[in-house]
């Protein structure tokens, strides 16, 4: 058997308990059980406890994106991170993520996320289908459906250092919505060119791929690989590609309608 | 005190898939329509959902019809479903698939690119359309993002306590901002209950958080009928060890991609109990063949049998399951590709719910309507896999349109003061009153009862004394109070309604477990093993005599004359094999 | 109890325990010393070629051999005419954008550690970031030097048009490689070759360069490690060449 299993064992949790205007590190010491994920822990230190300790979590399964905390300083999903994952010789530090408004202890305001989703255009198909149903093939539905893994669970948003330290949630959408974006313009039924978003309103040029968003994902997705990148290059193609200009080929996007005036 | 209030015509109660649907609808429908729930948008049960959508699209294999898929259902569900609804699903789910892709959802390909469809549980063909393992997350987030850009107001982490009635008619609901703790109220032409299951009754469950059986309560509450409540569906697939993650579901899926089950001497124990289907029979009797394996002594270390895939191709193990793959690596150490899993029953789905008319949704409370989980009739005894994602989208669509066709014939609605003073009291005495009992701690009695005396195996002993033990918590339940008063996400005042909901919820499974005298699908009692050919023909109905006490009711099965040739068919094959 | 406050904070602030800093450092040595040497290299321009017993390894610093092809008669740093393109493209790739960035810019100087306050972030939206738009232009050019590195690495193979191998070869053949590796795994490329099309499977020739994406995708997927990789093997190589061509010892090698 290789499920090997360190005893639970006593350990401590400093969990930051406060609201907007104050807080601090709370430490709480708890008897764990083997493969306790710190979820575990909390909710058992709620239990017996702190039982005003307000923490956000759903499924307990890693599948909702509700439990993101930084656990020891970085972004993680607390039902996914197993406690003798984490060194044992040292308090766990639980903190709310820092790049929203805190609500109360772990809970945080991330409702600006869903401003930032409206603002964009969902899946509108291409004007020139045929009648019947979609042909898609696997290959670009493989490359689709890495970016639709994502579990809106905002820990790229809360690492990524332009909404983190620079504060500009006005100008940048966030990783999660570059991932978003991708998803709809690499969609081979999509009918809309959505460069003009991603390089102004999103503020794709503000991303300087330092790739921490992918550093943290859950879902393992190659944020800034696979849709940041891409995007840039897709941007470069329509705007600062002299070649491209001369031969007046970097508008030609097959099937796709620049979205009208303001969505 | 002035509280915030919205007026809508249709109001949607939860976000899982049905109640998105329904707001979907109603909203095209060109209704005023709101749309609640308790935990952020688009984190609702419906995104753990992996296997796969169940329609009779034919991609794979052509034969598929759906008459077929109204077979297999009736057969799973052991010819208790009502069959209108077994035959709307059917009928429909193809079209309610389609038209998800046309929202820009993403399903894996056929060769002729075209949606693939995968093998499941109880399905004669391979039916169920899938993206990898996580279709429950696809079918929310498309319809998330149609919602958003929709005409649709979104309460998020807004928990509803109560239904408010004028009269007869159910006119609208009151609750509270979670993260405020702000109190507000909405009034409706029509309301909508899609709040889901009550997983969270049962210690070992494999439900999210939400899964209180909020619905099911405030819905019995405000007068409706539910229906078909004893029978649960324990997967028979959920993680068994570390004890953190116990109940954590296993997808079918691994079933259905060529996984083994097989018991700690070795052998593939499926061959004794259903050696047609093998691993791939039903649930209840899989998950009922496991439970017996460890009961009869053989279990793995942790008790469960092993679920094996080590046989198949590792890159393919981890092309189509990989959040298994993850989920074990991570959570347990084991690696899938390599070593098999231990697995073991856990509460899954509720195929009971609330008594619903199959066209609109409409109970029989005027102005109520219930969709999805929260309903009950589709999947009578025992729900096949798959048929739950069809289930939401199908349904859910006619709740919305069924709301919104009935408060186009209304004026406006107000909610009664004296209604809404009695809702406001009782949130203010779960913070604020003088009670004594822990929701932390009942909730874990709660768990224990049902665990103990109305599981997956049922008798009369047992049910008896579980039942009197709820019925001692029924006092309890008034003395609730949360530990902490404050107002802003507060845990404790949040669990005091839930478990009350829960009391509700577990009083009417066990006593409709416990006149139940046969074993069924999601339903097995020691004392009575056999069918029984009165029980083969009725559904318990339950609906309120004031407070706990209940009227349970058995209910001839809903059928349909044009339907019979087909169910006939079904069940001379069966005998014949 | 310590306290902390949940928005921006100085520089370097964190909850993280590990070793967080060691990398920016790391970066900043290696980098500050490979340009150090580099310059030395080219200030110096001299033993960039091995030609004793009718060998021909050249250092790919100095390639293609612009002095001799166009027989230059002053000395001059020419290399530079070349070396332009190879770090241009290295310094607009993705790659060394983000360990720049982090370790140079710090910002962030790494994953959850607050970086400089700036008055005003920019990003890649103004002069000179956004410069590195033009990745693409540079990675054409550095591929064309590549070609001449690999045209140098098969003519190493023949000693006065004998076919030979030396440890100097094996060495430049390593070293082309990695260039290679580091070169076609570029974002960039990634793009033009397939990444740019939305539809992999609409024609034979979407197809075809579907395929092309893939590998190029593989080579991507590492492109950090080719990065570095290739940054010391071009360094070594040179160094050897030096060392060789200066009379410190010779290539051994075997002529058949
Ligand atoms: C792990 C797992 C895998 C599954 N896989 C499959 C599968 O492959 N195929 C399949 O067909 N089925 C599957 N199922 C079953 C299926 O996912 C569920 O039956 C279905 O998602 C239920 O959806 P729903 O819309 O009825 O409710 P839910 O998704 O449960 O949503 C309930 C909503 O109601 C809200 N709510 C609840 N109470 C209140 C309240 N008091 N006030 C306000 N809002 C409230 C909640 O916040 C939530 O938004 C699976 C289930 C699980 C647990
Ligand atoms: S790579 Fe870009 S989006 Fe990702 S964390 Fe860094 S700056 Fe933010
Ligand atoms: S992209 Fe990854 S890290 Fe970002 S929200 Fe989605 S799942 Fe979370
Ligand atoms: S609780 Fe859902 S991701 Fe952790």
């Amino acid at each position: 058997m290789s499920e090997t299993m360190a005893a639970g064992g006593t350990r401590t949790l400093q969990i930051w308990r406060g609201d907007l205007t104050s807080g601090q590190l709370v430490d709480y010491t708890l008897e764990t059980e083997p493969g306790m994920v710190v979820l575990d822990a909390v909710l058992e230190i709620q239990r017996s406890q702190a039982p005003d300790l307000a923490v956000r979590w759903n499924c307990k399964a890693a599948k909702c994106g509700s439990c993101s905390a930084e656990v020891n300083g970085k972004p993680r999903l607390m039902c996914k991170t197993r406690l003798d994952h984490l060194p044992a010789d040292e308090p766990i530090t639980v903190e709310p993520m820092r790049a929203f408004p805190i609500i109360q202890d772990l809970v945080t305001d991330v409702s600006w996320n869903y401003e930032v989703n409206k603002k964009i255009i969902p899946f509108t198909p291409r004007e020139d289908l045929p009648e019947g149903d979609y042909l898609i093939d696997q290959a670009d539905t493989d490359r689709m459906s890495e970016f639709r893994k994502c579990i809106e669970c905002f820990m790229c948003q809360d690492v990524c250092h332009i909404l983190r330290d620079q504060r500009m949630h006005n100008k940048y959408y966030g990783p999660r919505f570059m991932v978003r974006l991708a998803s709809l313009d690499m969609h081979p039924l999509d009918g809309i060119d959505r460069i003009d978003q991603i390089a102004d309103e999103a503020g794709i040029g503000l991303c300087n791929i330092t790739k921490c968003c992918t550093e943290v994902c859950p879902e393992g997705i190659h944020i800034t690989d696979n849709a940041i990148i891409p995007l840039k290059e897709r941007v470069v193609d329509a705007r600062h590609d002299p070649i491209l200009k001369i031969f007046k080929r970097n508008n030609t996007r097959p099937g796709k309608k620049k979205p009208e005036a303001s969505a | 005190m002035a509280i915030e209030h919205h007026d809508f015509d249709v109001l949607v109660l939860g976000s899982g898939g049905s109640g998105l649907r329904a707001a979907v609808a109603a909203a095209e429908a060109g209704a005023k329509t709101g749309l609640v729930c308790k935990s952020l948008l688009g984190k609702a049960h419906t995104v753990m959902a992996e296997g796969g959508l169940a329609a009779s699209l034919g991609n794979v294999d052509p034969r598929d019809n759906w008459e077929t898929h109204f077979q297999d259902t009736m057969f799973g569900g052991k010819y208790l479903n009502n069959w209108r609804m077994a035959e709307l699903h059917a009928k429909e789910a193809p079209d309610r698939a389609r038209e998800l892709e046309h929202w820009g959802a993403v399903f894996d390909r056929t060769p002729d690119r075209k949606m693939s469809q995968r093998a499941f549980g109880g399905h004669t063909y391979k039916r169920l359309v899938h993206i990898g393992d996580r279709t429950g997350l696809e079918m929310i987030r498309t319809m998330q993002d149609k919602a958003v850009h929709s005409d649709i107001d979104i309460f998020m982490e807004t928990t509803i306590t109560r239904l408010i009635k004028d009269g007869d008619r159910v006119v609208g609901c009151f609750g509270y901002r979670r993260a405020s703790g702000e109190q507000i109220s909405f009034s409706s032409k029509a309301l909508v209950v899609a709040t889901g299951g009550s997983g969270r009754i049962y210690k070992i469950t494999s439900n999210s958080q939400d899964c209180t059986g909020d619905g099911y309560a405030l819905a019995y509450e405000a007068g409706a009928e539910l229906v078909d409540m004893e029978f649960i569906q324990f997967h028979p697939t959920g993680m068994v060890y570390p004890p953190g993650v116990a109940g954590l579901l296993v997808t079918e899926a691994v079933r259905g991609e060529g996984g083994i089950l097989r018991n700690a001497l070795g052998e593939r124990f499926m061959e004794k109990y259903d050696p047609k289907r093998m691993e791939l029979s039903t649930r209840d009797v899989v998950a009922r063949s496991i439970y017996t394996e460890v009961k009869e002594g053989r279990g793995t270390p942790h008790g469960g049998a092993y679920l094996d895939v080590s046989h198949l191709d590792s890159d393919y193990v981890r092309r189509k399951l990989p959040s298994m793959y993850d989920q074990f690596l991570e959570l347990a150490g084991v690696d899938i590709t390599k070593e098999p899993m231990q697995v073991g029953p856990t509460c899954h789905y509720f195929m009971g719910g609330i008594k619903v008319d199959p066209d609109t949704g409409e109970t029989r409370v005027p102005g109520l309507y219930a969709t999805g989980e929260a309903s009950g009739g589709m999947n009578g005894a025992n729900r096949l896999g798959g048929n739950s994602l069809g289930d939401l989208l199908v349904f859910g669509r006619r709740a919305g349109i069924g709301a919104a066709a009935d408060a186009n014939k209304l004026s406006a609605v107000a909610l009664p003061a004296e209604e809404l003073t009695a809702a406001q009291g009782e949130v203010d005495t779960y913070l604020n009153g003088s009670g004594t009992e822990n929701p932390f701690q009942m909730h874990k009695d709660l768990q224990k009862i049902m665990g103990d005396g109305a599981g997956i195996f049922r008798d009369k002993e047992g049910l008896t004394e579980a039942i009197s033990l709820l019925e001692s918590l029924e006092s309890r339940v008034d003395k609730l109070k949360s530990p902490s008063p404050r107002l802003e996400y507060n845990p404790g005042w949040q669990l005091c309604r839930e478990v009350k909901n829960m009391l509700t919820v577990s009083l009417m499974i066990a006593r409709g477990a416990l006149m139940r005298e046969e074993s069924r699908g999601g339903h097995s009692r020691l004392d009575f093993t056999a069918y029984s050919d009165y029980w083969a023909e009725n559904n318990i109905v339950v609906h309120s005599k004031g407070g706990y006490d209940m009227q349970l009711t058995p209910t001839p099965v809903f059928k349909r004359d044009e339907l019979s040739e087909l169910v006939e068919a079904r069940k001379e094959s069966e005998k014949a094999s | 109890m310590t306290t902390v406050a949940p928005s921006p904070r100085r520089l370097g602030a964190t909850m993280r325990r590990d070793k967080w800093w060691v990398q920016p450092v790391a970066i900043v040595t290696a980098l500050t010393l490979f340009g150090i040497y580099s310059i030395v290299r080219i200030v110096l321009s001299k033993y960039y070629a091995i030609t004793a017993g009718g060998a021909h390894l050249q250092s790919p610093f100095f390639s293609p051999d612009l002095p001799g092809i166009f027989s230059f008669k002053e000395f001059r740093p020419w290399a530079v005419l070349v070396l332009w393109a190879p770090l241009g493209m290295r310094s607009t790739c993705y790659y060394y954008r983000k360990s720049y960035y982090r370790s140079f810019f710090l910002a962030p100087p790494s994953c959850a550690v607050a970086g400089v306050a700036r008055r005003k972030y920019t990003g890649e939206t103004r002069f000179p970031f956004v410069l590195n738009n033009l990745h693409r232009f540079f990675f054409y050019a550095a591929a064309l030097v590549v070609v001449f590195l690999w045209i140098d690495t098969v003519r190493g193979f023949f000693y006065h048009g004998d076919f030979g191998i030396g440890l100097g070869n094996v060495i430049m053949l390593v070293n082309v490689v990695c260039l290679s590796g580091f070169t076609f795994g570029c974002n960039s490329w990634r793009h033009i070759i397939g990444g740019k099309m939305n539809c992999f499977d609409c024609s034979a020739v979407a197809r075809t360069r579907h395929k092309a994406w893939q590998k190029v995708s593989i080579l991507n997927g590492k492109h950090m490690q080719w990065a570095w990789i290739s940054m010391f093997t071009v360094g070594l190589t040179d160094l050897y060449i030096w060392l060789v061509s200066s009379g410190a010892f010779h290539d051994p090698h075997h002529v058949f």
